[in-house]
Protein backbone atom coordinates (compact mmCIF):
# COMPACT_ATOMS: atom_id res chain seq x y z
CA UNK A 1 0.00 0.00 0.00
CA UNK A 2 1.46 3.38 -0.96
CA UNK A 3 1.85 6.23 1.49
CA UNK A 4 -0.47 8.60 -0.35
CA UNK A 5 -3.41 6.23 -0.54
CA UNK A 6 -2.83 5.30 3.09
CA UNK A 7 -3.03 8.95 4.06
CA UNK A 8 -6.18 9.40 1.98
CA UNK A 9 -7.65 6.35 3.64
CA UNK A 10 -6.90 7.72 7.08
CA UNK A 11 -8.37 11.14 6.25
CA UNK A 12 -11.53 9.55 4.92
CA UNK A 13 -11.92 7.46 8.06
CA UNK A 14 -11.33 10.41 10.35
CA UNK A 15 -13.86 12.45 8.40
CA UNK A 16 -16.50 9.70 8.54
CA UNK A 17 -15.90 9.04 12.25
CA UNK A 18 -16.35 12.73 12.98
CA UNK A 19 -19.44 13.06 10.82
CA UNK A 20 -21.09 10.19 12.69
CA UNK A 21 -19.98 11.62 16.04
CA UNK A 22 -21.53 14.99 15.21
CA UNK A 23 -24.73 13.30 14.10
CA UNK A 24 -24.71 11.42 17.40
CA UNK A 25 -24.32 14.51 19.61
CA UNK A 26 -26.75 16.58 17.57
CA UNK A 27 -29.89 15.61 19.54
CA UNK A 28 -28.22 16.35 22.85
CA UNK A 29 -26.65 19.56 21.56
CA UNK A 30 -30.06 20.66 20.40
CA UNK A 31 -31.58 19.93 23.81
CA UNK A 32 -28.85 21.97 25.49
CA UNK A 33 -29.39 24.83 23.05
CA UNK A 34 -33.13 25.14 23.63
CA UNK A 35 -32.87 24.63 27.37
CA UNK A 36 -30.49 27.59 27.73
CA UNK A 37 -32.27 29.99 25.36
CA UNK A 38 -35.63 31.77 25.49
CA UNK A 39 -38.57 30.00 23.84
CA UNK A 40 -38.36 32.28 20.80
CA UNK A 41 -35.11 30.57 19.77
CA UNK A 42 -36.47 27.01 19.95
CA UNK A 43 -35.95 26.47 16.26
CA UNK A 44 -33.91 29.55 15.35
CA UNK A 45 -30.25 28.95 15.74
CA UNK A 46 -28.51 32.29 16.03
CA UNK A 47 -25.04 32.42 17.44
CA UNK A 48 -25.67 35.41 19.69
CA UNK A 49 -29.11 34.52 20.99
CA UNK A 50 -29.42 35.54 24.64
CA UNK A 51 -28.69 32.87 27.22
CA UNK A 52 -31.11 32.21 30.05
CA UNK A 53 -31.68 29.86 32.96
CA UNK A 54 -35.36 30.71 33.12
CA UNK A 55 -36.45 27.44 31.47
CA UNK A 56 -34.91 25.48 34.31
CA UNK A 57 -36.64 27.48 37.01
CA UNK A 58 -39.94 27.24 35.13
CA UNK A 59 -39.60 23.46 34.87
CA UNK A 60 -38.54 23.18 38.50
CA UNK A 61 -41.63 25.14 39.59
CA UNK A 62 -44.04 23.33 37.28
CA UNK A 63 -43.53 19.89 38.80
CA UNK A 64 -42.22 18.52 42.12
CA UNK A 65 -38.83 17.61 40.69
CA UNK A 66 -37.09 17.84 44.06
CA UNK A 67 -39.34 15.09 45.32
CA UNK A 68 -38.80 13.00 42.17
CA UNK A 69 -35.03 13.29 42.58
CA UNK A 70 -35.21 12.27 46.21
CA UNK A 71 -37.35 9.25 45.26
CA UNK A 72 -34.94 8.17 42.55
CA UNK A 73 -32.01 8.63 44.89
CA UNK A 74 -33.63 6.49 47.58
CA UNK A 75 -34.64 3.91 44.98
CA UNK A 76 -31.20 3.58 43.43
CA UNK A 77 -29.48 3.36 46.82
CA UNK A 78 -31.93 0.77 48.07
CA UNK A 79 -31.50 -1.41 44.99
CA UNK A 80 -27.71 -1.13 45.03
CA UNK A 81 -27.40 -1.98 48.73
CA UNK A 82 -29.74 -4.95 48.34
CA UNK A 83 -27.97 -6.18 45.23
CA UNK A 84 -24.53 -5.94 46.78
CA UNK A 85 -25.64 -7.86 49.84
CA UNK A 86 -27.64 -10.65 48.17
CA UNK A 87 -25.41 -11.08 45.14
CA UNK A 88 -22.22 -11.24 47.24
CA UNK A 89 -23.57 -14.02 49.44
CA UNK A 90 -24.97 -16.00 46.51
CA UNK A 91 -21.86 -15.53 44.36
CA UNK A 92 -19.64 -16.68 47.23
CA UNK A 93 -21.78 -19.81 47.67
CA UNK A 94 -21.54 -20.64 43.95
CA UNK A 95 -17.81 -19.91 43.76
CA UNK A 96 -16.53 -21.70 46.87
CA UNK A 97 -18.96 -24.25 48.26
CA UNK A 98 -19.82 -27.76 47.07
CA UNK A 99 -23.44 -28.63 47.66
CA UNK A 100 -26.06 -30.71 45.88
CA UNK A 101 -28.26 -28.78 43.47
CA UNK A 102 -25.61 -26.16 42.78
CA UNK A 103 -25.74 -26.45 39.01
CA UNK A 104 -29.52 -26.40 38.79
CA UNK A 105 -29.74 -23.39 41.07
CA UNK A 106 -27.10 -21.59 39.05
CA UNK A 107 -29.05 -22.28 35.87
CA UNK A 108 -32.14 -20.81 37.56
CA UNK A 109 -30.12 -17.69 38.38
CA UNK A 110 -28.94 -17.33 34.79
CA UNK A 111 -32.50 -17.73 33.53
CA UNK A 112 -33.20 -14.30 34.98
CA UNK A 113 -30.92 -12.76 32.34
CA UNK A 114 -33.55 -13.74 29.81
CA UNK A 115 -36.75 -13.25 31.81
CA UNK A 116 -36.51 -9.81 33.34
CA UNK A 117 -38.98 -8.65 35.98
CA UNK A 118 -40.43 -6.06 33.54
CA UNK A 119 -41.79 -8.86 31.37
CA UNK A 120 -43.64 -10.41 34.32
CA UNK A 121 -45.24 -7.10 35.29
CA UNK A 122 -48.80 -8.47 35.59
CA UNK A 123 -47.87 -11.08 38.19
CA UNK A 124 -45.39 -8.87 40.01
CA UNK A 125 -48.05 -6.19 40.34
CA UNK A 126 -50.40 -8.76 41.91
CA UNK A 127 -47.64 -9.76 44.34
CA UNK A 128 -47.12 -6.14 45.35
CA UNK A 129 -50.85 -5.72 45.91
CA UNK A 130 -50.85 -8.87 48.03
CA UNK A 131 -47.96 -7.51 50.11
CA UNK A 132 -49.79 -4.18 50.32
CA UNK A 133 -46.78 -2.41 48.82
CA UNK A 134 -48.31 -0.80 45.71
CA UNK A 135 -47.23 2.84 45.41
CA UNK A 136 -44.17 2.51 47.64
CA UNK A 137 -40.51 2.78 46.73
CA UNK A 138 -39.67 -0.75 47.98
CA UNK A 139 -42.22 -2.05 45.48
CA UNK A 140 -40.15 -0.57 42.65
CA UNK A 141 -36.93 -1.99 44.07
CA UNK A 142 -37.80 -5.53 45.23
CA UNK A 143 -38.06 -7.36 41.88
CA UNK A 144 -34.56 -6.21 40.89
CA UNK A 145 -32.65 -6.96 44.07
CA UNK A 146 -31.71 -10.59 43.36
CA UNK A 147 -29.95 -9.77 40.11
CA UNK A 148 -28.87 -12.76 38.04
CA UNK A 149 -26.35 -10.57 36.28
CA UNK A 150 -24.81 -9.41 39.56
CA UNK A 151 -24.53 -12.94 40.92
CA UNK A 152 -22.93 -14.14 37.70
CA UNK A 153 -20.45 -11.25 37.55
CA UNK A 154 -19.34 -11.59 41.17
CA UNK A 155 -19.08 -15.36 40.90
CA UNK A 156 -16.72 -14.99 37.95
CA UNK A 157 -14.56 -12.58 39.94
CA UNK A 158 -14.55 -14.71 43.09
CA UNK A 159 -13.50 -17.78 41.11
CA UNK A 160 -10.33 -16.03 39.94
CA UNK A 161 -9.20 -15.47 43.54
CA UNK A 162 -6.56 -18.11 44.43
CA UNK A 163 -7.71 -20.70 46.94
CA UNK A 164 -4.39 -20.44 48.81
CA UNK A 165 -5.35 -16.99 50.10
CA UNK A 166 -8.60 -18.42 51.32
CA UNK A 167 -6.89 -21.31 53.12
CA UNK A 168 -4.26 -19.10 54.69
CA UNK A 169 -6.96 -16.96 56.25
CA UNK A 170 -8.80 -20.05 57.45
CA UNK A 171 -5.67 -21.36 59.17
CA UNK A 172 -5.37 -18.06 60.98
CA UNK A 173 -8.77 -18.81 62.42
CA UNK A 174 -11.08 -16.69 60.28
CA UNK A 175 -14.63 -17.99 59.75
CA UNK A 176 -15.88 -18.32 56.18
CA UNK A 177 -17.77 -15.05 56.52
CA UNK A 178 -14.57 -13.46 57.81
CA UNK A 179 -12.75 -14.73 54.72
CA UNK A 180 -15.47 -13.32 52.49
CA UNK A 181 -15.25 -9.95 54.22
CA UNK A 182 -11.44 -9.70 54.51
CA UNK A 183 -10.23 -11.46 51.36
CA UNK A 184 -12.91 -11.74 48.68
CA UNK A 185 -14.74 -8.43 48.89
CA UNK A 186 -11.59 -6.24 48.97
CA UNK A 187 -10.11 -8.11 45.99
CA UNK A 188 -13.34 -7.75 44.00
CA UNK A 189 -13.53 -3.95 44.42
CA UNK A 190 -13.21 -3.16 40.69
CA UNK A 191 -16.08 -5.52 39.93
CA UNK A 192 -18.23 -3.88 42.58
CA UNK A 193 -17.47 -0.46 41.07
CA UNK A 194 -18.29 -1.64 37.55
CA UNK A 195 -21.47 -3.38 38.60
CA UNK A 196 -22.48 -0.42 40.76
CA UNK A 197 -22.19 2.02 37.86
CA UNK A 198 -24.18 -0.23 35.52
CA UNK A 199 -26.83 -0.83 38.15
CA UNK A 200 -27.21 2.83 39.13
CA UNK A 201 -27.51 4.05 35.55
CA UNK A 202 -29.94 1.26 34.68
CA UNK A 203 -32.28 1.92 37.58
CA UNK A 204 -32.01 5.70 37.33
CA UNK A 205 -33.29 5.30 33.77
CA UNK A 206 -35.88 2.57 34.35
CA UNK A 207 -39.44 3.52 33.46
CA UNK A 208 -42.04 0.84 32.76
CA UNK A 209 -42.19 -0.96 36.10
CA UNK A 210 -42.09 2.27 38.19
CA UNK A 211 -44.86 3.64 35.97
CA UNK A 212 -47.05 0.64 36.77
CA UNK A 213 -46.41 0.35 40.48
CA UNK A 214 -46.44 4.03 41.51
CA UNK A 215 -49.23 6.55 41.29
CA UNK A 216 -48.40 9.41 43.62
CA UNK A 217 -45.84 12.19 43.83
CA UNK A 218 -44.37 10.71 47.02
CA UNK A 219 -43.12 7.59 45.24
CA UNK A 220 -42.62 8.49 41.56
CA UNK A 221 -39.02 8.45 40.29
CA UNK A 222 -37.75 11.13 37.89
CA UNK A 223 -38.41 9.15 34.72
CA UNK A 224 -42.11 8.72 35.50
CA UNK A 225 -42.31 12.34 36.68
CA UNK A 226 -40.75 13.53 33.45
CA UNK A 227 -43.13 11.49 31.30
CA UNK A 228 -46.12 13.07 33.05
CA UNK A 229 -44.57 16.51 32.78
CA UNK A 230 -44.03 16.29 29.05
CA UNK A 231 -47.29 14.56 28.11
CA UNK A 232 -48.28 15.83 24.68
CA UNK A 233 -51.40 17.72 25.77
CA UNK A 234 -49.88 19.54 28.75
CA UNK A 235 -49.18 22.62 26.60
CA UNK A 236 -45.72 23.31 28.02
CA UNK A 237 -43.11 24.99 25.83
CA UNK A 238 -40.39 22.91 24.21
CA UNK A 239 -37.65 24.86 25.87
CA UNK A 240 -39.09 24.08 29.31
CA UNK A 241 -39.55 20.40 28.45
CA UNK A 242 -35.95 20.25 27.29
CA UNK A 243 -34.76 21.92 30.47
CA UNK A 244 -36.63 19.30 32.48
CA UNK A 245 -35.22 16.56 30.28
CA UNK A 246 -31.67 17.76 30.87
CA UNK A 247 -32.30 18.10 34.58
CA UNK A 248 -33.49 14.51 34.96
CA UNK A 249 -30.59 13.06 33.04
CA UNK A 250 -28.18 15.69 34.37
CA UNK A 251 -26.70 13.87 37.36
CA UNK A 252 -25.84 10.82 35.27
CA UNK A 253 -24.53 12.97 32.40
CA UNK A 254 -22.27 14.96 34.72
CA UNK A 255 -21.04 11.79 36.40
CA UNK A 256 -20.39 10.38 32.96
CA UNK A 257 -18.42 13.41 31.81
CA UNK A 258 -16.34 13.41 34.99
CA UNK A 259 -15.67 9.68 35.12
CA UNK A 260 -15.81 8.98 31.41
CA UNK A 261 -12.91 6.55 31.41
CA UNK A 262 -14.14 4.59 34.42
CA UNK A 263 -17.68 4.56 33.05
CA UNK A 264 -16.65 3.13 29.71
CA UNK A 265 -14.27 0.65 31.30
CA UNK A 266 -16.89 -0.49 33.77
CA UNK A 267 -19.37 -1.16 30.98
CA UNK A 268 -16.61 -3.07 29.18
CA UNK A 269 -15.77 -5.12 32.23
CA UNK A 270 -19.42 -5.78 32.89
CA UNK A 271 -19.79 -7.16 29.39
CA UNK A 272 -16.90 -9.57 29.36
CA UNK A 273 -18.04 -13.06 30.20
CA UNK B 1 -14.11 -35.76 59.32
CA UNK B 2 -14.29 -35.15 55.58
CA UNK B 3 -17.95 -36.09 55.51
CA UNK B 4 -18.54 -33.62 58.30
CA UNK B 5 -16.83 -30.84 56.35
CA UNK B 6 -18.94 -31.66 53.29
CA UNK B 7 -22.15 -31.49 55.30
CA UNK B 8 -21.09 -28.15 56.69
CA UNK B 9 -20.31 -26.98 53.18
CA UNK B 10 -23.82 -27.93 52.07
CA UNK B 11 -25.45 -26.04 54.89
CA UNK B 12 -23.27 -22.98 54.47
CA UNK B 13 -23.79 -22.95 50.70
CA UNK B 14 -27.55 -23.17 51.00
CA UNK B 15 -27.73 -20.59 53.77
CA UNK B 16 -25.70 -18.12 51.71
CA UNK B 17 -27.94 -18.69 48.71
CA UNK B 18 -31.20 -18.54 50.60
CA UNK B 19 -31.81 -14.75 50.60
CA UNK B 20 -31.12 -14.36 46.88
CA UNK B 21 -33.20 -17.40 46.00
CA UNK B 22 -36.19 -16.14 47.98
CA UNK B 23 -36.22 -12.96 45.89
CA UNK B 24 -35.43 -14.76 42.67
CA UNK B 25 -38.30 -17.18 43.12
CA UNK B 26 -40.71 -14.54 44.41
CA UNK B 27 -40.25 -12.16 41.47
CA UNK B 28 -39.07 -14.32 38.58
CA UNK B 29 -39.71 -18.04 38.76
CA UNK B 30 -42.99 -18.23 40.65
CA UNK B 31 -44.52 -15.35 38.62
CA UNK B 32 -43.46 -17.10 35.43
CA UNK B 33 -45.29 -20.24 36.51
CA UNK B 34 -48.39 -18.38 37.75
CA UNK B 35 -48.47 -16.45 34.48
CA UNK B 36 -48.77 -19.78 32.68
CA UNK B 37 -51.48 -20.98 35.09
CA UNK B 38 -53.47 -17.73 34.87
CA UNK B 39 -53.47 -17.88 31.09
CA UNK B 40 -55.93 -20.81 31.41
CA UNK B 41 -58.33 -18.83 33.62
CA UNK B 42 -60.68 -15.92 33.05
CA UNK B 43 -59.94 -12.45 34.44
CA UNK B 44 -61.47 -12.11 37.92
CA UNK B 45 -63.84 -9.13 38.13
CA UNK B 46 -65.42 -7.72 41.27
CA UNK B 47 -67.31 -10.54 42.97
CA UNK B 48 -66.83 -12.94 40.04
CA UNK B 49 -63.68 -14.98 40.73
CA UNK B 50 -61.42 -16.37 38.01
CA UNK B 51 -62.67 -19.61 36.52
CA UNK B 52 -60.96 -22.24 34.43
CA UNK B 53 -61.61 -21.66 30.74
CA UNK B 54 -59.02 -23.93 29.16
CA UNK B 55 -57.53 -22.59 25.98
CA UNK B 56 -60.09 -19.80 25.44
CA UNK B 57 -57.51 -17.07 26.03
CA UNK B 58 -55.18 -18.64 23.49
CA UNK B 59 -58.02 -18.91 21.00
CA UNK B 60 -58.73 -15.25 21.55
CA UNK B 61 -55.05 -14.44 21.03
CA UNK B 62 -54.92 -16.32 17.74
CA UNK B 63 -58.03 -14.49 16.55
CA UNK B 64 -56.83 -11.10 17.82
CA UNK B 65 -55.73 -8.97 14.87
CA UNK B 66 -53.93 -6.54 17.22
CA UNK B 67 -51.80 -9.38 18.59
CA UNK B 68 -50.63 -10.32 15.10
CA UNK B 69 -50.04 -6.70 14.29
CA UNK B 70 -47.83 -6.05 17.33
CA UNK B 71 -45.99 -9.33 16.72
CA UNK B 72 -45.34 -8.26 13.14
CA UNK B 73 -44.30 -4.80 14.36
CA UNK B 74 -41.91 -6.39 16.82
CA UNK B 75 -40.38 -8.47 14.05
CA UNK B 76 -39.86 -5.33 11.96
CA UNK B 77 -38.51 -3.51 14.95
CA UNK B 78 -35.96 -6.31 15.50
CA UNK B 79 -35.00 -6.46 11.83
CA UNK B 80 -34.76 -2.67 11.70
CA UNK B 81 -32.73 -2.16 14.87
CA UNK B 82 -30.45 -5.19 15.35
CA UNK B 83 -28.38 -5.38 12.12
CA UNK B 84 -28.03 -1.61 11.87
CA UNK B 85 -27.03 -1.00 15.48
CA UNK B 86 -24.63 -3.97 15.55
CA UNK B 87 -22.98 -2.95 12.25
CA UNK B 88 -22.70 0.65 13.45
CA UNK B 89 -21.27 -0.58 16.74
CA UNK B 90 -18.50 -2.50 14.93
CA UNK B 91 -17.64 0.48 12.72
CA UNK B 92 -17.64 2.84 15.71
CA UNK B 93 -15.41 0.49 17.70
CA UNK B 94 -12.94 0.14 14.82
CA UNK B 95 -12.75 3.90 14.50
CA UNK B 96 -12.22 4.75 18.14
CA UNK B 97 -9.76 1.89 18.56
CA UNK B 98 -7.40 3.46 16.03
CA UNK B 99 -5.33 6.59 16.32
CA UNK B 100 -7.84 9.23 15.39
CA UNK B 101 -7.76 12.99 15.80
CA UNK B 102 -10.05 13.91 18.72
CA UNK B 103 -10.62 10.27 19.59
CA UNK B 104 -11.87 10.84 23.11
CA UNK B 105 -14.53 13.29 21.89
CA UNK B 106 -15.69 10.85 19.21
CA UNK B 107 -15.83 8.00 21.71
CA UNK B 108 -17.79 10.13 24.15
CA UNK B 109 -20.20 11.23 21.42
CA UNK B 110 -21.02 7.63 20.51
CA UNK B 111 -21.46 6.49 24.07
CA UNK B 112 -23.42 9.42 25.57
CA UNK B 113 -26.91 8.29 24.42
CA UNK B 114 -26.42 5.11 26.46
CA UNK B 115 -26.33 7.10 29.68
CA UNK B 116 -29.56 8.99 28.99
CA UNK B 117 -32.94 7.61 30.10
CA UNK B 118 -35.02 6.42 27.15
CA UNK B 119 -37.78 8.73 28.34
CA UNK B 120 -35.47 11.74 28.09
CA UNK B 121 -34.24 10.57 24.70
CA UNK B 122 -37.82 10.35 23.47
CA UNK B 123 -38.50 13.89 24.67
CA UNK B 124 -35.61 15.23 22.64
CA UNK B 125 -36.53 13.33 19.49
CA UNK B 126 -40.15 14.35 19.83
CA UNK B 127 -39.18 17.82 18.71
CA UNK B 128 -37.26 16.52 15.69
CA UNK B 129 -40.38 14.76 14.47
CA UNK B 130 -42.81 17.63 15.11
CA UNK B 131 -44.71 18.36 11.88
CA UNK B 132 -43.79 21.64 10.20
CA UNK B 133 -41.83 22.98 13.14
CA UNK B 134 -39.47 20.07 13.86
CA UNK B 135 -35.88 19.75 12.74
CA UNK B 136 -36.52 17.08 10.07
CA UNK B 137 -39.22 19.12 8.42
CA UNK B 138 -37.11 22.25 8.56
CA UNK B 139 -34.22 20.45 6.87
CA UNK B 140 -36.26 18.68 4.19
CA UNK B 141 -38.28 21.84 3.63
CA UNK B 142 -35.17 23.95 3.27
CA UNK B 143 -33.22 21.53 1.08
CA UNK B 144 -35.93 20.00 -1.09
CA UNK B 145 -38.94 22.22 -0.46
CA UNK B 146 -40.91 19.23 0.87
CA UNK B 147 -44.20 19.95 2.68
CA UNK B 148 -44.58 19.24 6.39
CA UNK B 149 -44.90 15.57 7.23
CA UNK B 150 -46.19 13.95 10.39
CA UNK B 151 -43.67 11.15 10.92
CA UNK B 152 -45.14 9.95 14.21
CA UNK B 153 -48.78 10.38 13.21
CA UNK B 154 -48.50 8.45 9.97
CA UNK B 155 -48.96 4.65 10.23
CA UNK B 156 -46.39 4.12 7.48
CA UNK B 157 -43.57 5.97 9.22
CA UNK B 158 -44.33 5.80 12.98
CA UNK B 159 -42.51 2.52 13.60
CA UNK B 160 -39.52 3.59 11.52
CA UNK B 161 -39.28 6.80 13.50
CA UNK B 162 -39.11 4.70 16.69
CA UNK B 163 -36.48 2.44 15.11
CA UNK B 164 -34.24 5.43 14.35
CA UNK B 165 -34.39 6.57 17.98
CA UNK B 166 -33.59 3.06 19.22
CA UNK B 167 -30.58 2.66 16.93
CA UNK B 168 -29.25 6.03 18.07
CA UNK B 169 -29.63 4.94 21.68
CA UNK B 170 -28.18 1.42 21.36
CA UNK B 171 -25.28 1.51 18.89
CA UNK B 172 -22.88 3.19 21.32
CA UNK B 173 -23.70 0.69 24.04
CA UNK B 174 -22.80 -2.27 21.81
CA UNK B 175 -19.70 -0.38 20.65
CA UNK B 176 -18.22 -0.71 24.14
CA UNK B 177 -18.30 -4.51 23.98
CA UNK B 178 -16.64 -4.52 20.58
CA UNK B 179 -14.04 -2.08 21.81
CA UNK B 180 -13.19 -4.43 24.67
CA UNK B 181 -12.94 -7.35 22.23
CA UNK B 182 -10.77 -5.40 19.78
CA UNK B 183 -8.32 -4.50 22.50
CA UNK B 184 -7.96 -8.18 23.35
CA UNK B 185 -6.87 -9.10 19.80
CA UNK B 186 -3.07 -9.39 19.66
CA UNK B 187 -1.46 -6.73 17.43
CA UNK B 188 1.01 -9.34 16.14
CA UNK B 189 -1.74 -11.02 14.11
CA UNK B 190 -2.49 -7.83 12.24
CA UNK B 191 1.18 -7.03 11.74
CA UNK B 192 1.88 -10.50 10.36
CA UNK B 193 -0.94 -10.10 7.87
CA UNK B 194 0.34 -6.67 6.84
CA UNK B 195 3.79 -8.11 6.14
CA UNK B 196 2.12 -10.70 3.93
CA UNK B 197 0.63 -7.76 2.05
CA UNK B 198 -2.98 -8.00 3.21
CA UNK B 199 -5.05 -4.82 2.88
CA UNK B 200 -7.30 -3.34 5.56
CA UNK B 201 -10.38 -4.98 4.07
CA UNK B 202 -8.81 -8.45 4.03
CA UNK B 203 -7.52 -8.04 7.55
CA UNK B 204 -10.99 -7.11 8.76
CA UNK B 205 -12.86 -9.97 7.09
CA UNK B 206 -10.22 -12.66 7.60
CA UNK B 207 -8.86 -11.80 11.06
CA UNK B 208 -10.76 -9.19 13.02
CA UNK B 209 -14.33 -10.16 12.18
CA UNK B 210 -13.96 -13.90 12.93
CA UNK B 211 -12.24 -13.09 16.22
CA UNK B 212 -15.14 -10.78 17.13
CA UNK B 213 -17.67 -13.59 16.73
CA UNK B 214 -18.07 -14.40 20.47
CA UNK B 215 -18.75 -10.70 21.08
CA UNK B 216 -21.23 -10.66 18.22
CA UNK B 217 -23.05 -13.59 19.81
CA UNK B 218 -23.17 -11.78 23.13
CA UNK B 219 -24.28 -8.50 21.57
CA UNK B 220 -26.91 -10.18 19.40
CA UNK B 221 -28.47 -12.03 22.32
CA UNK B 222 -28.64 -8.70 24.16
CA UNK B 223 -30.04 -6.91 21.12
CA UNK B 224 -32.76 -9.51 20.65
CA UNK B 225 -33.78 -9.31 24.31
CA UNK B 226 -33.75 -5.52 24.07
CA UNK B 227 -35.94 -5.51 20.98
CA UNK B 228 -38.67 -7.09 23.08
CA UNK B 229 -37.98 -5.05 26.17
CA UNK B 230 -37.38 -1.46 25.04
CA UNK B 231 -40.78 0.19 24.95
CA UNK B 232 -40.27 3.30 27.12
CA UNK B 233 -39.97 5.74 24.22
CA UNK B 234 -43.24 4.51 22.70
CA UNK B 235 -45.08 6.00 25.69
CA UNK B 236 -43.80 9.47 24.83
CA UNK B 237 -43.50 9.37 21.07
CA UNK B 238 -46.63 7.64 19.79
CA UNK B 239 -48.43 5.82 22.62
CA UNK B 240 -48.54 2.83 20.29
CA UNK B 241 -50.48 4.71 17.65
CA UNK B 242 -51.66 5.54 15.11
CA UNK B 243 -53.95 2.48 15.03
CA UNK B 244 -51.30 0.32 16.80
CA UNK B 245 -48.84 0.96 13.99
CA UNK B 246 -45.97 1.45 16.45
CA UNK B 247 -47.08 -0.80 19.34
CA UNK B 248 -44.73 -3.62 20.30
CA UNK B 249 -45.58 -6.82 22.16
CA UNK B 250 -44.55 -5.66 25.64
CA UNK B 251 -46.37 -2.35 25.14
CA UNK B 252 -49.50 -4.27 24.14
CA UNK B 253 -49.20 -6.44 27.27
CA UNK B 254 -49.06 -3.26 29.34
CA UNK B 255 -52.12 -1.86 27.56
CA UNK B 256 -54.18 -5.03 27.93
CA UNK B 257 -53.26 -5.57 31.59
CA UNK B 258 -53.10 -2.03 32.96
CA UNK B 259 -55.35 0.05 30.71
CA UNK B 260 -58.11 -2.48 30.01
CA UNK B 261 -57.44 -4.54 33.18
CA UNK B 262 -57.71 -7.83 31.30
CA UNK B 263 -55.04 -9.50 33.41
CA UNK B 264 -55.75 -13.07 32.25
CA UNK B 265 -55.39 -12.12 28.61
CA UNK B 266 -52.27 -10.14 29.57
CA UNK B 267 -50.88 -13.33 31.11
CA UNK B 268 -51.58 -15.21 27.87
CA UNK B 269 -49.72 -12.60 25.85
CA UNK B 270 -46.85 -12.78 28.36
CA UNK B 271 -46.64 -16.54 27.84
CA UNK B 272 -46.38 -15.91 24.11
CA UNK B 273 -43.55 -13.44 24.73
CA UNK B 274 -41.71 -15.84 27.05
CA UNK B 275 -41.98 -18.69 24.54
CA UNK B 276 -40.74 -16.42 21.78
CA UNK B 277 -37.79 -15.20 23.86
CA UNK B 278 -36.69 -18.71 24.82
CA UNK B 279 -36.98 -19.99 21.25
CA UNK B 280 -34.89 -17.09 20.02
CA UNK B 281 -32.27 -17.58 22.73
CA UNK B 282 -31.97 -21.30 22.03
CA UNK B 283 -31.95 -20.79 18.27
CA UNK B 284 -29.33 -18.08 18.43
CA UNK B 285 -27.14 -20.11 20.70
CA UNK B 286 -27.11 -23.12 18.39
CA UNK B 287 -26.82 -21.05 15.23
CA UNK B 288 -23.87 -19.03 16.45
CA UNK B 289 -22.20 -21.70 18.52
CA UNK B 290 -21.17 -23.60 15.39
CA UNK B 291 -19.68 -20.54 13.77
CA UNK B 292 -18.01 -18.94 16.75
CA UNK B 293 -14.30 -19.55 17.15
CA UNK B 294 -13.42 -19.57 20.79
CA UNK B 295 -9.80 -19.20 21.66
Amino acid sequence: MTGASDLFDRLLNTFAAWALALLWVLPLAYAVWTAFHPAAYEARFELFAPLTLENFSKAWDAAPFARYFLNTFILVTMILAGQFFLCTLAAFAFARFEFPGRNILFALVLLQLLVMPDILMVENYKTMRLLNLVDTIPAIALPYIASGFGIFLLRQTFMTIPKELDEAARIEGASFLGVLWKVYIPLAKPTYLAYGLVSVSHHWNNFLWPLIVTNSVETRPVTVGLSIFSAIDSGIEWSVINAATLMTSGPLLIAFLLFQRQFVQSFMRAGIK
Amino acid sequence: MRAFKLKRDWINGWLLLLPALVFLFAFTHIPAVTTLINSFFSTPRGRRPAKFIGLDNYERMINDPVFWKVLWNNLWFAIGTIPVSVALAIVMALWVNEKLAGRSFVRMAYFTPTVLPLIAVANIWMFFYTPGFGLFDQITGFLFGWPASNYLGNPDTALNAIIVVTVWKEAGFFMIFYLAALQAIPVSLKEAAQIEGAGRWTIFWRITFPLLMPTTLFVCVNAVINSFRLVDHIFILTDGGPDNASALLLFYIYEVAFRFWETAYGATLTVALLVLLSLLAIGQFFFFDRKVHYK
